[in-house]
């Protein structure tokens, strides 16, 4: 049987900030059609295996291929002009522009006639946008920031979607309806999406597959249905307890991968 | 009474010149974070490419001048791709000696070919006055406020309607979310570049009447002009124009006095006073954006 080529392929990506290595090696592939999650701590190195697949930083060693091309070290904008749309972590908006001037930014890349069209179609998604839709995004709330950020991002008409922790400081009741948004732009819109999180419970649920970042490599890749079961990913990212034999030992315990 | 106007519009008139240059070193310092010193050397230059036109080359004025804005673009084009790329994440001391140094070769390389007298050129309103009841202007002081006017005009409908012109502004609120929805930064960059060498071409072209061209006309004219986009704010496209236009009528009040009699004298050191007075009581400048950059 032959195997499709994946949409994304990272091979072995190594990226510094400065003489700090951000990654040291991360290898991950991404589905056409799939939703992919990286999980980690904080500092593991998930935010840099996003910008180095979207151009804002160059890896040392390594490649990213997109839909069979090389794309490693390309401009950013350049990569966004391939149909990958990144939303930043910490809902990155032009503050001074209105709500509906940044959803246009997003479709810079794009001819002028679609632009209504996709504008009445993000409105659907986020009919709050639509009332705000001529306030400076600065004066949005940052739930709504976040929406815009996305938004903006689903304006570019994409392929691939970049989302780091769209779910960071949002209320449990936004944190749901994100997950939604994320498994509607996936579903029906037919857009891959590769998802950072912190917030395993959700990401895990909507996801099919994921891989567990630790100190910038990649220590468990797997179906998200096996990963939610493996004890480890349920002790330390879901934050269940282990058994009771298991708990009489913590203070020796390991984590498994290591 | 009559007086008072003549020095208002007088003051008027080169506070646009100084604002147009402001806009320059704000346009610059919104795509890019740098300050380009050598603003007003640029002014200086295309002053000198208009009097080469008109008076070697015996151009019309009107061709002559959209030619020598067109030039400065290149120009400004020309700098961005060989110099100011290069200097993109080195410190704010590196960058401000390479302005600097820039300001030095483009003054004497000036110097070289036009030499260091004063030229000026037959503009169609040299000479002209305009008589409104009493009061008497000279059509050169009438002329550079409209044409700012115009040209602020056209500036802020490029920025607010035109898409290049939106995406310049959500370049310079946040570059990084720019790259991120595709829009060319890079081209962006280059555009600012152009766009304020273009601009200080414009404030050259309509300088020459006030006050001729030489060498170093855009040095003492750059460093006001940087006074008033502080006072601006030095990050608001208007506020470099009011900037412009306090610093003008402070200079030419203090040197005349209200009404034409000598004043105080001290007309330039007016203006670094307030330089002086702005940075200490407010350093933001007036027209401060309420919410810093992000890269
Ligand atoms: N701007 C930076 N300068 C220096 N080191 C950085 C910078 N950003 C991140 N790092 C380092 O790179 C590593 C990975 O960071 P990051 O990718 O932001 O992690 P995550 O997104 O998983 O929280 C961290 O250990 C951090 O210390
Ligand atoms: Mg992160």
């Amino acid at each position: 049987m032959k195997v499709a080529e994946p949409l994304l392929e990272v091979k072995n990506i190594e990226t510094y900030y400065g003489l700090i290595a951000g990654i040291r090696g991360v290898s991950l592939e991404v589905r056409g059609g799939s939703i992919v999650t990286i999980l980690g701590a904080n500092g593991a190195g998930k935010t840099t295996v996003l910008k180095t697949i979207s151009g804002a930083m160059t890896p040392e060693k390594g490649s990213v291929c997109y839909a069979g091309k090389d794309i490693t070290g390309r401009d950013p904008d350049r990569i966004t002009r391939l149909g990958i749309a990144h939303v930043p972590e910490g809902r990155e908006v032009f503050p001074f522009l209105s709500t509906e001037e940044n959803l246009k930014m997003g479709a810079f890349t794009r001819k002028n006639s679609t632009v209504n069209l996709e504008l009445d179609r993000i409105f659907e998604y986020f009919p709050l946008l639509r009332e705000q839709r001529k306030l400076p995004a600065g004066f949005l709330s940052g739930g709504q920031q976040q929406m815009l950020a996305i938004g903006r991002a689903l304006m570019l008409r994409p392929q691939l979607m970049l989302l780091d922790e769209p779910s960071l400081g949002l209320s449990p009741k936004l944190v749901h309806a994100t997950a939604e948004i994320i498994k509607s732009i996936n579903q029906d819109q037919g857009v891959t999406v590769l998802l950072v999180e912190q917030n395993a419970q959700m990401a895990l649920e909507i996801a099919h597959f994921g891989y567990i970042l630790e100190n910038g490599r990649v220590v468990l890749e797997d179906s998200t249905s096996r990963l939610s079961k493996a004890t480890d990913v349920q002790e330390f990212y879901l934050g269940k307890k282990a058994s009771s034999v298991r708990g009489k030992r913590r203070w020796k315990q390991r984590k498994t991968w290591r | 009474m009559e007086t008072f106007f003549q020095l208002l519009i007088s003051g008027i008139a080169q506070g646009c010149v100084y604002g147009l240059v402001a806009l320059g070193f704000v346009l610059i310092y919104k795509a890019t974070e740098m300050v380009n010193f050598a603003q007003g050397d640029m002014m200086m230059l295309g002053a000198f490419f208009t009097i080469t036109l008109i008076n070697d080359l015996n151009w019309e004025y009107f061709p002559a001048i959209i030619a020598a804005i067109l030039a400065m673009g290149v120009v400004g084009l020309f700098l961005e791709r060989v110099l100011f790329r290069r200097m993109i994440g080195e410190s704010p001391f590196a960058v401000l000696m390479v302005t600097i140094g820039l300001g030095y070769v483009l003054r004497s390389v000036a110097g070289m070919i036009w030499g260091h007298n004063p030229l000026s050129i037959e503009t169609p309103y040299t000479d002209i006055r305009l008589h409104f009841g009493t009061v008497v202007l000279p059509a050169a002081d009438v002329v550079v406020v409209a044409a700012t006017v115009v040209l602020c005009a056209l500036t802020y409908l490029f920025f607010r309607y035109t898409r290049f012109g939106v995406a310049m502004q959500a370049t310079s609120q946040n570059q990084l979310a720019a790259y991120y929805a595709g829009i060319p930064v890079k081209r962006v960059v280059a555009a600012s570049w152009a766009l304020a060498a273009a601009i200080a071409a414009i404030a050259g072209i309509l300088l020459i009447p006030l006050k001729s061209a030489y060498p170093e006309v855009g040095l003492v004219l750059g460093i006001k002009a940087f006074a008033a986009a502080i006072v601006g704010g030095f990050g608001s496209l208007p506020g470099a124009m009011i900037g412009g236009l306090v610093i003008g009528l402070v200079e030419i009040f203090t040197k005349y006095g209200i009404d034409g009699r000598v004043g105080f004298s001290v007309s330039d050191t007016s203006v670094y006073v307030l330089i002086l007075v702005m940075l200490i009581v407010r350093p933001s400048g007036i027209f401060t954006s309420t919410q810093r950059k992000k890269v």
